[in-house]
């Protein structure tokens, strides 16, 4: 028994050796896209790839970047640290990629672009928001990693600034995923800004991810009873929320951030309140209308804003691999921090940060329909 | 020579060692005054908002009553097969899941409706959420029964080693399976409730209710204390009508009840407090089903055929099968019982806190464990004392201590009851195998 | 020569050479991509892992859920050491080494001192060890730090920095395994003193414990590095094939002369009978916790192994559910048995990881999880000893006690004379 064991396992490790040592030849440009399809915000993945996919086949359709074919490598990473992690180390170890488009969740963003930057891989995030995600420890900016969305610091200040003169409000609520970057550094801002504009926040709490029971804190909410609850987690996290506060009898208002744009959202618990997001499909703009077309015809829904900016982030990096003329990360990356590119949320151009200069809006939740309601610009 | 004089040394040694009670009084001191400090903390936070208080001891209620439901399954199975079941929090999972589809694709909450339209929408909306419930707990009970057939019986005679991992096994089985993208996936869902949800404040308790529940359960106290002296006297049929399923009934259900409602209506009352205390009605309805649940269980177990042979399987198997009990069957209810059980938690639980997921059992699944254990493994009062407990503990440290710190707190209740008292609150001594 | 190669140490040492220059010459040769190194590494990193839950488990018989712990005490505690000291701040590494220095000094005497006294209660032993820990790193941080970091740092320095960065490493290492000894040996005290299944039970709050607090390091603990729940990134990566194989062979070849020594039999008693052994004069209790803290060793190690090779950590890898895998791997390999741990470890993670990852087609990758259950349970149904039983190699396996004729041990010489006393 033991004797035939051995000489399984022996065999099994001479053709694993053989798998791990054939390569293959790179000829097609290959792009990875991490998102997260399964997990906490699966929404927000499948929004991205299929944004991603749709710049992909129109490059493809027209006869590829600098001549090549792009072919897509799309990894699950959860919207979680680790599993992204593994996935980027994946993805350029073993696929040989060297343009990451991804992740969605600064929280896994952050890790990724550690890798990215060791690797000398371009990464563009599509929808972190968090100032980690491109710049480092020392406050200068990962050479080889952006971004296509505004940044936190913007997001927070415009909640902030719309709950203090739109609203009226006077004191806040914020409840706080501690572990997850995004929820964290928007929470963090909207609370500078908030009282910055002499307002109060009077209740501060964290919890943690995969949590169900928030009771004990909403009764601490409950107790305070603010004028504005802030909640700027994903989608799945703020129903739950939401829900168990109306059923505590909280009556405060409910502001958020771009983490809500889901067709998941649960509008009859979170009816009346406002959250801030990158595009909306209403606008008029004709490149924007065009995308929503070409959007709805290949998949069937209204394009929510992780769609439209995982394809201004595609058609972001193809540009530059096109203006740089080459496949070289640096080079493409050098190109990014020089060009203008337009896009569907756009003209973009990266500050000495690798943020674009963005434009945000404000969009009101009722219990059938999310509809535009401002527009806040830097 | 010199051997025996190196021994008659350490001797000597050992008989000059001092006695070490001082060095025991003084920790025992220490920790005292540790447990104290703890308490004081947590009794300044609570007196400075006594509603708040209040308000995170109903909340603790709600969560102690749906580990209940899940630490009687626990305790059962670990009674009469002495096997940590690790895939009961995941049977709880698809009980949540189960409930989830029946209401969301077949509309079973609103049968009543559909079949009788002009029905009392009240009546109607109880007919429907006990049949949700009663479709998962069958669900759930015939999960259980499957698993323990397939996986645990076989292995029954093997080292407990093997089982354990079997369970666990099972475990990473539904997880996984359940994540499966054409199963349950592994996105979070939100749950639909099977009723509506409205708050109940100090104003909408009527003063009738709260005189019936404590009616209910003060008649139930009186008759068993009459019943408790007679039996003390040695009247037989007194020592039989003690454990009457009614009387328990009545306090549980009345007492459990009354003190939540009264809590709501007495506080704002009595102490000067701008807190609105607050109970919604999913909170009520998971106390009253989860008392309802218990007393039937204890009525089983007491009284019943199954129930009697469950008890002596769990004293003494191999002679409870001299005795004519056919073992493999009562250990196969024993399953369905805890698996019906956990069913119904997670019904409840869903309803409660609205969001489901693949893993959600896990956790839940583990403190309702450690309720078990603190109670004392293998007893049912131990298991509803310990979930209370685990459920209060959990709450009062997230409100008044730290609420990312709750599970550590939970479980670092666990080691300590361990090390004061292995055994549980309720458990007895393990006696002494030779 | 035929000779030699019949000599089972010298079998093994020629074999454990050629595999190291054989991996060595895969990875210069860059056959081996730092995908593949990596799960070799991890493979190594999980098997200590599991040999250290062998030795508590399958040699002395305690039921432990408690391993990854103390892997995440040993991952956090030498990634800390590393990530200040490459940020020009040696304080996590004197902090450390010199702490454990000063807490295992301080346990040691306390140790001796209750030593003096009967009937001293397992909760006071507790009490007056973790006093003594608390204490010795308390002195480190208010005095030894502040007084001698900066020299440290500077002779540090001085080497070469090849030198200096192998050096950190290994103190790194050590320190890491260090520290989760020590805190095996604290929570060891008083709860392996509980019956098998509620030490198993206690273990497992243990885990969780140490996860909460994991996710806490920068908002309740002060570490704001660790960055809690969001990942410690930023952690040098250092470790390399050599520091793997010698971190690996270190702890085969301890645990194999551990097993084998006369403590060894004291272990394996425990877990045969633990009355009988006593009754023998054997105690018990000390044979656990030598275990307990061994194996929890063990796991410190692998846990630096990991940290580094990886270069980020997070809460979640240290979770309730991977705290089953070593669990799972001792049990297929066989309780008991050390080869059947090793070779189950590496192909654990490289079947899961490595091939199942790579080659299943997209979208089946989480049908792993759903398959491995399934294989676990027909495991258990058809071998439940495990895939080697207690099967060893000739290199691990104990020797047959030899027939010893020899003069009577001290003890049995007392019994006699006693006897002629009462005569």
């Amino acid at each position: 028994m033991a004797k035939r064991s051995f000489a399984i396992l022996a065999v099994l490790v001479v053709l694993a050796t053989m798998v791990a040592a054939c390569k293959p030849a790179p000829k097609a440009l290959k792009v990875a896209i991490l998102a997260p399809l399964s997990g906490d915000v699966a929404t927000f993945g499948a929004s991205t790839r299929d944004g991603a996919l749709l710049a992909i086949e129109e490059w493809n359709a027209k006869g590829g970047v600098l001549g090549r074919q792009i072919e897509a490598v799309v990894e699950d990473s959860q919207c979680e640290a680790e599993p992204a992690a593994s996935a980027a180390n994946k993805v350029i170890n073993q696929d040989q990629v060297k343009f990451i488009i991804g992740e969605v969740c600064s929280k896994a963003s952050i890790p990724v672009s550690e890798i990215a930057t060791a690797n000398k891989v371009v990464q563009i995030s599509p929808t972190s928001t968090n100032p980690k995600v491109t710049i480092d420890e020392a406050g200068n900016a990962k050479p080889t990693v952006f971004r296509a969305c505004f940044i936190d610091p913007f997001q927070g200040t415009v909640a902030a600034t719309f709950a203090l003169n739109k609203l009226g409000a006077k004191t806040a609520a914020v409840l706080l995923d501690q572990g997850n970057d995004y929820v964290r550094g928007l929470a963090e801002f909207f609370r500078d800004a908030f009282e910055a504009g002499g307002g109060k926040v009077v209740v501060w709490e964290t919890y943690t991810a995969g949590d169900t029971d928030f009771t004990a804190i909403l009764t601490k909410v409950k107790d305070a009873n603010p004028d504005i609850l802030y909640l700027p987690d994903y989608y799945s996290t703020v129903n739950v929320i939401a829900a168990q506060a109306n059923q505590m009898g909280i009556k405060a208002i409910k502001l958020g951030g771009d983490g809500w744009d889901s067709p998941k959202l649960d509008q009859a618990a979170l009816a009346g309140g406002f959250f801030t997001n990158h595009y909306s499909s209403e606008d008029t703009r004709p490149v924007v209308q065009d995308f929503v077309k070409r959007y709805q015809a290949k998949y069937g829904s209204v394009p929510d804003a992780l769609a439209a900016l995982a394809y201004d982030a595609a058609n972001i990096l193809f540009m530059a691999i096109q203006q740089a003329g080459t496949d070289d990360p640096v080079k493409v990356a050098q190109a990014m921090e020089k060009g203008t590119f337009s896009v569907v949320s756009g003209d973009i151009t990266f500050d000495n940060q690798h943020n674009p200069k963005k434009c945000a809006v404000l969009l009101e939740v009722s219990p059938d329909k999310v509809s535009y309601k401002d527009t806040v610009c830097p | 020579m010199s051997v025996t004089v190196e021994a008659r040394r350490i001797e000597q040694r050992m008989l000059q060692r001092r006695n070490g009670v001082v060095l025991n009084r003084i920790s025992q001191v220490v920790f005292a005054l540790a447990g104290i400090l703890v308490l004081y903390v947590v009794g300044r936070a609570a007196a400075a908002n006594l509603g708040v208080f209040f308000q995170q001891v109903l909340n603790g209620f709600q969560l102690g009553f749906i580990y209940a439901l899940i630490a009687l399954g626990y305790t059962m199975v670990y009674g009469i097969v002495k096997l940590i079941n690790f895939a009961h929090g995941d049977v709880f999972m698809v009980g949540a899941f189960v409930s989830f589809f029946t209401i969301s694709l077949l509309n079973l909450h609103q049968w009543p409706l559909a079949v009788w339209p002009g029905m009392n929408p009240t009546a109607a909306m109880v007919i429907g959420t006990v049949t949700v419930i009663l479709a998962s707990m069958l669900t759930c009970a015939l999960l259980a029964v499957t698993m323990e057939r397939f996986a645990y019986r076989p292995l029954r005679a093997m080292p407990r080693i093997a089982a354990l991992i079997t369970a666990i096994g099972v475990s990473f089985f539904l997880e996984y399976f359940g994540g499966l993208p054409f199963v349950f996936t592994n996105n979070y869902i939100t749950y639909p409730r099977p009723f509506e949800v409205f708050v109940l404040n100090a104003d909408m308790v009527p003063p009738l209710w709260l005189g019936i529940l404590w009616g209910m359960c003060g008649i139930a106290a009186i008759v068993y204390g009459i019943l408790k002296v007679l039996g003390n006297r040695g009247n037989a049929r007194a020592q039989a009508w003690q454990r009457n399923p009614f009387l328990q009934f009545g306090m549980l259900f009345g007492g459990f009840l009354g003190v939540a409602l009264t809590i709501i209506w007495l506080t704002p009352r009595l102490v000067r407090t701008h807190f609105d205390l607050t109970a919604s009605n999913a909170m009520l309805i998971i106390m009253g089903i989860s008392v309802i649940l218990l007393v039937i269980l204890q009525y089983i177990v007491r009284y019943t055929r199954i129930g009697k042979a469950m008890r002596a399987s769990a004293y003494d198997k191999p002679t409870s099968r001299l005795m004519g009990i056919n073992v493999d069957m009562v250990i196969a209810a024993t399953f369905a019982l805890a698996g019906s059980l956990a069913g119904a938690g997670g019904v409840l639980y869903a309803t409660a806190y609205n969001r489901i997921h693949h893993l959600m059992g896990i956790i839940p699944g583990l403190k309702s464990f450690v309720a078990a254990v603190i109670g004392g493994i293998g007893s049912i009062p131990g298991a509803f004392v310990g979930a209370l407990t685990i459920g209060l503990v959990e709450v009062l440290s997230a409100g008044f201590i730290s609420s990312p710190m709750r599970d550590a707190v939970a479980f670092s209740l666990l080691i300590i009851v361990l090390l004061i008292r292995p055994q549980g609150i309720f458990g007895e001594a393990p006696g002494e195998k030779v | 020569m035929r000779q030699l190669l019949r000599n089972t140490n010298f079998t093994f040492i020629l074999g454990a050479v050629l595999v190291f220059i054989v991996v060595q010459a895969l990875i210069s040769l860059g056959v081996l991509n730092a995908y593949w190194q990596g799960i070799i590494f991890w493979g190594a990193a999980i098997t200590m892992v599991s040999l250290g839950l062998n030795l508590i488990y399958g040699f002395n018989g305690q039921f432990s859920l408690g391993q990854f712990g103390f892997y995440a005490i040993g991952a956090y505690a030498s990634a800390d050491i590393t990530y200040r000291w490459v940020r020009n701040d040696p304080s996590a590494l004197v902090v450390v080494i010199f702490g454990s220095i000063l807490a295992l000094a301080l346990m040691f005497g306390v140790s001796a001192f209750l030593r003096r006294f009967y009937g001293v209660a397992t909760l006071t032993k507790f009490l007056f060890n973790f006093l003594a820990a608390v204490l010795g790193f308390f002195l480190a941080v208010r005095f030894v730090n502040p007084a001698i970091g900066k020299v440290i740092y500077a002779a540090l320095n001085a080497l070469p920095s090849g030198i200096s960065q192998q050096l950190i490493f290994f103190l790194a290492l050590v320190g890491g395994a260090t520290l989760a000894g020590i805190v095996s040996y604290l929570f060891g005290i008083p709860v392996l003193e509980l019956g098998s299944d509620y030490f198993g039970i206690a273990t497992l709050g243990f885990t969780i414990i140490v996860k909460v607090l994991l996710d806490n390091t920068d908002t309740i603990l002060p570490f704001p590095e660790m960055k809690g729940a969001r990942g410690m990134v930023g952690i040098p990566k250092w470790t390399t094939w050599p520091w793997v194989f010698i971190c690996f062979m270190a702890v085969v070849l301890v645990m194999r002369n551990l097993i084998h020594s006369s403590t060894g039999r004291a272990i394996l008693s425990v877990r045969e009978d633990e009355r009988a052994a006593e009754l023998v004069g054997i105690d018990t209790a000390s044979q656990k916790i030598l275990a307990f803290v061994v194996g929890s060793v063990f796991a410190g190690l692998a846990g630096g192994i990991r940290a580094h090779d990886l270069a980020f950590l997070h809460p979640t890898t240290f979770g309730f559910l991977p705290s089953f895998n070593p669990l799972i791997i001792i049990v297929f390999g066989g309780l008991g048995s050390m080869t059947g741990t090793i070779i189950t470890g590496f192909f654990w993670i490289f079947l899961l990881e490595g091939l199942l990852r790579l080659y299943l087609p997209e979208g089946f990758e989480t049908w792993r999880f759903v398959v491995y259950p399934l294989v676990l349970l027909l495991m258990m149904l058809l071998r439940p000893q495990g895939l080697m039983g207690r099967y060893e190699i000739a290199f691990l396996r104990r020797p047959l006690p030899p027939l010893r004729v020899k003069e009577a041990s001290p003890v049995q010489e007392v019994i006699p004379q006693a006897g002629e006393v009462t005569a």
